[in-house]
């Protein structure tokens, strides 16, 4: 007979799983209010996410640094930290574009709201945690509630991107189960702490030196499909292209900085043990994302593809800092998706509000570029504002991703890597080019045709959330200096 | 006013953005007293400037990012005073000229926002925040050229946003280098230039961050291979962008050879002198000849103005306070000079819509005010004696003579192609029997014109016979930059090429 395992109340620590809990309490909060009463307006909904993601993070900010709790699979340190902050406040902003003025399907249903808060949940499991399987856990949480969101919009080419963002994901979660078994049966544990331990002592085994390069490739993969790196990023476009602007800004930036924060703890130990394949696969992998995305985003008629291209690429960027493992290179990951997050959330806001139901221009396309055509001669004001965003995009100072750009750039120098410093410059000048394609079209040419108006989806809340993201983008400067050291401190802190 | 320079900076921003406000048929007189105000004050800050202080002067420090070594850092010497005066001074010229019909209104605010990003280049101390009014600056003349241009206009502001762009993140990424040895040697991140002219740095590291700084500034100067965005850029852009962009945006790359690569890198500066004074003498000699062959007034003088940026190259690259200092009142000289042609050639275009040499003709009868002037800005260009012109151009023959006589020799043939290529220009456009119906019927210059044009040829005049109280206080800071090359230089070569010179005759 099997001894009761006694644990108590206090090991748990259970405050560790508050954050994660609040998300699920609110959205089953936002289910049950649906089961009282029908027929509530989306705003409600809206507002009570927002308001639920406020207390968490609020809890997130609480919590201590450096603790373990529920079984120790829960790590609360820097990294989790600034990355759960970066999640919150990355819903909270994109949340609130559900209130366009216009009437869309997924967002009457208050289903949409709660899959919301159980992804984030999903994210935030998997960020706090250095244990295969709980994060394994969160990804599919996270991932098939954000499945479903796309799916909701009410549209073909959503639902062919809600499968094949499915079928591609359920790839890649095989192959995460594949890598973290390979894992397991190479060390006896899967938690990174311990596998580390384990690895260290044994990596000088040769004949064990193929199954940590297997176990390694398959976590890359896995991890790949979820950061759209090449050659992994062909759902990318077509899923970016068929779910809604909103839903795509979102996706763009925080779904990417929990697979980041996975792949930090995961391959951050293989080149922390010393494994130097390790690195140079994940460089070239980097390389070759940011300057194949970049290249065929020259090509792309839609602003939306364009924009999902240069995500892939921005991504590419930013994984080759994760190549470089250094503290400063950690920092540069999220202080470039932070800065990123404005700009996007500005960026998608426009599209957005530029939505109609019906596509005018193209039997295609919802946004392609003839759509922005003279802009600056219908709506000046919008005109300046994606103007802004584009040029930030492309890393023109003083605007906000330049700063993320120059560090990320700094760090590969500091790191010794000048030569991948050029080619991020490089890349830089030839994304430059397709963001300008956009300038031209909205600056320098005519319109095509006298459309009612643009604007067909703006209310007040998008204007808030525009103005918001413009106020980011243009000041960013003088925010920098109290972000970098935060997120320096809080990384530094975690042994990154 | 201790805060003279910040004032100078953001004073157009600010009028910019409140530009915004303002009736679209009051745009024009907003802007003409805006950068009258702005002009004065570039003015002042001459004034208040201590003539025979070689150093810094007016300085702002102000943290920035101070973990990253980012610090809003402004000052203001001998070399780039007179460059702001020039700014200021051909932004308001311009303006008042101002030709263009439509859309006003935002060609008035688009040129406010880029006089902030020049003067932001000049006077900036801090690499990063250099970089971020260098980069700036593309913003609004792409929108100049592309919005107001000929046909080719999208293509040509493209090309030149990007061609430049492309240059300019190379050289962010020896910035950054910089700053990371900075940051290796000392312990403390900075991008503070006067922090960075402390640094002595190992040759073949000098070499590789001049490599880097070189094709920023090349591509923006431009040197010959890579002028090829400037005829387009020239030929399509409205005759404002034109001026703009050959007085004051080309002298960006020579500014930044001045302040960023020679004290930086004097020994890198001294090996490197032979290919770009190779380089140079191509671009003088064969862009000359380029522009000889061209049937359009513009791109003779678009061509015309590569070949004068040759000779500023040269004479940077003297490393003597004769070729140096020659080279800055050159850049001064072919800033109002080439900036009064491309505003010549725009009066002519308003007038016929047409740039070609062989649809004129004996204009001189028709327009005798305009002929006068055109030939006073020609000889200029040229290099006669008692023009502006002259003096720039003889000090770096002077200069550069003492490093080889043979190349001088061939760089000072661009005094004679010049002629050639300018004098045919005006001889068949100006001279003859006036052979078309619609030339006979041209106006001569308005006043508008007249007023805009004047204050240039008094300058062109003035400085061409008195240049002593520009000369002097650049003068001072050379040879004090000079000083300190020499003393920083670690190879003997470079301490030998690199004269400090103890007192300079000027040319009178």
């Amino acid at each position: 007979m099997l001894e009761p395992i006694k644990v108590s109340l206090e090991s748990l620590n259970l405050i560790t799983l508050a954050p994660m809990l609040i998300a699920i309490a609110g959205g089953l909060i936002i289910l049950s209010i649906d089961l009282l009463k029908e027929g509530l307006h989306k705003s409600l909904y809206v507002m009570l996410t927002v308001l639920v993601l406020m207390i968490d993070l609020g809890s997130v900010v609480g919590l201590n640094i450096n603790e373990r709790g529920f079984f120790d699979v829960i790590l609360i340190d820097g990294i989790s930290i600034v990355s759960q902050l970066l999640v919150i406040i990355g819903s909270i902003v994109f949340i609130p574009l559900a209130l366009s003025s216009k009437r869309f399907h997924e967002y009457s249903y208050p289903e949409f709201f709660a899959l919301f808060l159980f992804m984030v949940a999903g994210f935030q499991f998997m960020m706090a945690s250095d244990n295969l399987i709980l994060i394994f856990v969160g990804l599919e949480t996270a991932s098939l509630s954000l499945y479903t969101l796309i799916a909701l919009h009410n549209r073909s080419n959503s639902y062919e991107a809600a499968v094949k963002y499915f079928t591609m994901g359920a790839l890649a979660a095989g192959f995460f189960a594949m890598g973290s078994a390979m894992i397991y049966g190479l060390t006896g544990s899967v938690e990174i702490y311990k596998v580390a331990e384990v690895l260290a002592t044994r990596l000088n085994e040769p004949d064990l030196m193929i199954a940590i390069f297997g176990g390694f490739v398959l976590l890359l993969v896995a991890l790949a499909f979820k950061l759209s790196l090449y050659p992994f990023h062909t759902w990318a476009p077509d899923v970016y292209e068929g779910a809604s602007a909103a839903l795509v800004g979102y996706m763009s930036v925080v779904p990417k900085v929990a697979a980041f924060v996975v792949a930090i703890r995961i391959f951050g130990m293989y080149i922390d043990l010393g494994v130097e394949w390790a690195r140079i696969m994940i460089l070239v992998i980097a390389v070759l994302t940011m300057t194949l995305a970049n290249i065929m985003a020259l090509v792309q008629e839609d602003v939306k593809r364009m924009l999902a291209y240069s995500s892939i690429s921005h991504a590419g960027f930013v994984m080759a800092a994760l190549a470089l493992d250094t503290t400063e290179a950690n920092t540069s990951i999220f202080l470039y998706y932070a800065l990123f997050m404005f700009t996007n959330l500005g960026a998608f806001a426009m599209l957005w509000i530029s939505r109609h139901k019906m596509r005018r221009f193209n039997n295609r396309y919802d946004h392609p570029y003839e759509k922005f055509a003279g802009f600056i001669k219908i709506m000046p004001i919008g005109a300046v504002i994606m103007g802004l965003f584009m040029l930030s995009l492309a890393g023109v100072p003083p605007f906000s991703v330049f700063w993320g750009k120059i560090y990320v750039m700094q760090a590969a120098v500091n790191a010794g890597y000048i030569w991948l410093a050029v080619v991020m410059g490089l890349n830089s000048a030839i994304a430059a080019y397709y963001y300008l394609k956009l300038i031209v079209y909205m600056f320098l040419k005519d319109p095509v045709k006298d459309v009612d108006t643009i604007y067909y989806n703006i209310s007040r809340p998008l204007m808030v959330i525009i103005g918001f993201a413009t106020v980011a983008t243009v000041g960013a400067i003088f925010y920098i200096q109290p972000l970098v050291s935060y997120i320096y401190y809080m990384i530094s802190a975690s042994g990154y | 006013m201790d805060y003279i320079l910040s004032i100078l900076v953001f004073f157009p921003a600010i009028a910019a953005l409140l530009g915004f406000v303002i009736d679209k048929d009051s745009a024009r007189v907003y802007g003409v007293t805006v950068a009258a105000i702005e002009f004065f004050l570039s003015l002042w800050l001459w004034f208040s400037f201590d003539g025979t202080n070689a150093g810094m002067q007016f300085v702002e420090l102000i943290p920035v990012i101070p973990d990253f070594g980012v610090n809003y850092y402004l000052g203001v010497d001998g070399i780039s005073l007179f460059i702001i005066l020039m700014t200021t001074m051909m932004t308001l010229i311009g303006i008042m000229s101002l030709s263009v019909k439509e859309n006003v209104k935002n060609m008035i605010i688009t040129l406010l926002f880029l006089e902030m990003t020049m003067v932001g280049v000049f006077v900036s101390l801090d690499a990063i925040i250099f970089y971020l009014f260098w980069e700036l600056s593309l913003v609004p003349m792409l929108y100049i050229i592309g919005a107001w241009g000929g046909s080719l206009r999208v293509y040509a502001a493209v090309k030149f946003f990007l061609y430049t762009f492309a240059g300019s993140l190379i050289m962010l990424v020896g910035m950054l280098f910089m700053a990371y040895t900075y940051q290796s040697l000392t312990g403390v991140w900075s991008f503070a230039l006067t922090d960075w002219y402390a640094l002595v740095l190992p040759v073949n590291y000098q070499m590789w961050l001049f490599a880097a700084f070189f094709i920023g500034f090349a591509i923006k100067v431009p040197m010959f291979p890579f002028h090829t965005w400037l005829p387009y850029a020239h030929g399509q852009a409205p005759t404002i962008g034109s001026v703009i962009l050959a007085a004051v945006l080309l002298k960006m790359g020579t500014y930044g050879f001045v302040r960023f690569s020679l004290p930086l890198f004097p020994d890198a500066a001294v090996i490197w002198i032979t290919p770009i004074a190779v380089l140079s003498i191509i671009m003088i000699i064969y862009t000359a000849m380029v522009a000889y062959a061209q049937k359009d007034m513009k791109q003779v003088i678009a061509y015309s103005s590569v070949s004068h940026m040759g000779i500023v190259m040269l004479g940077i690259f003297a490393m003597n306070a004769e070729g140096i200092g020659g080279s800055v009142f050159q850049m001064l000289s072919h800033g109002i000079v080439s900036g009064a042609l491309f505003m010549l050639v725009g009066v002519i275009y308003d007038r016929r819509h047409t740039k070609m040499m062989d649809e004129f003709g004996g204009i001189a009868a028709v327009m005798p005010k305009y002929a006068v002037i055109f030939g006073i800005m020609l000889m200029a260009s040229v290099g006669l004696p008692l023009t502006i012109g002259f003096v720039g151009e003889f000090l770096v023959l002077v200069g550069f003579y003492q490093v080889s006589p043979i190349m001088t020799i061939l760089a000072g043939t661009s005094i004679i192609i010049g002629s050639v290529y300018m004098l045919s220009l005006f001889k068949k456009s100006f001279f003859g029997p006036v052979t078309k119906e619609e030339n006979k019927n041209l106006k001569d210059l308005d006043a508008k014109e007249t007023w805009s044009l004047v204050p240039l040829v008094a300058i062109v005049v003035w400085l061409g016979i008195y240049p002593k109280p520009i000369l002097d206080p650049i003068d001072n800071s050379v040879k004090a930059m000079l000083n300190f090359m020499d003393e920083k230089a670690i190879t003997q070569e470079a301490k030998d090429m690199i004269h400090v010179a103890k007192s300079t005759k000027e040319a009178k």
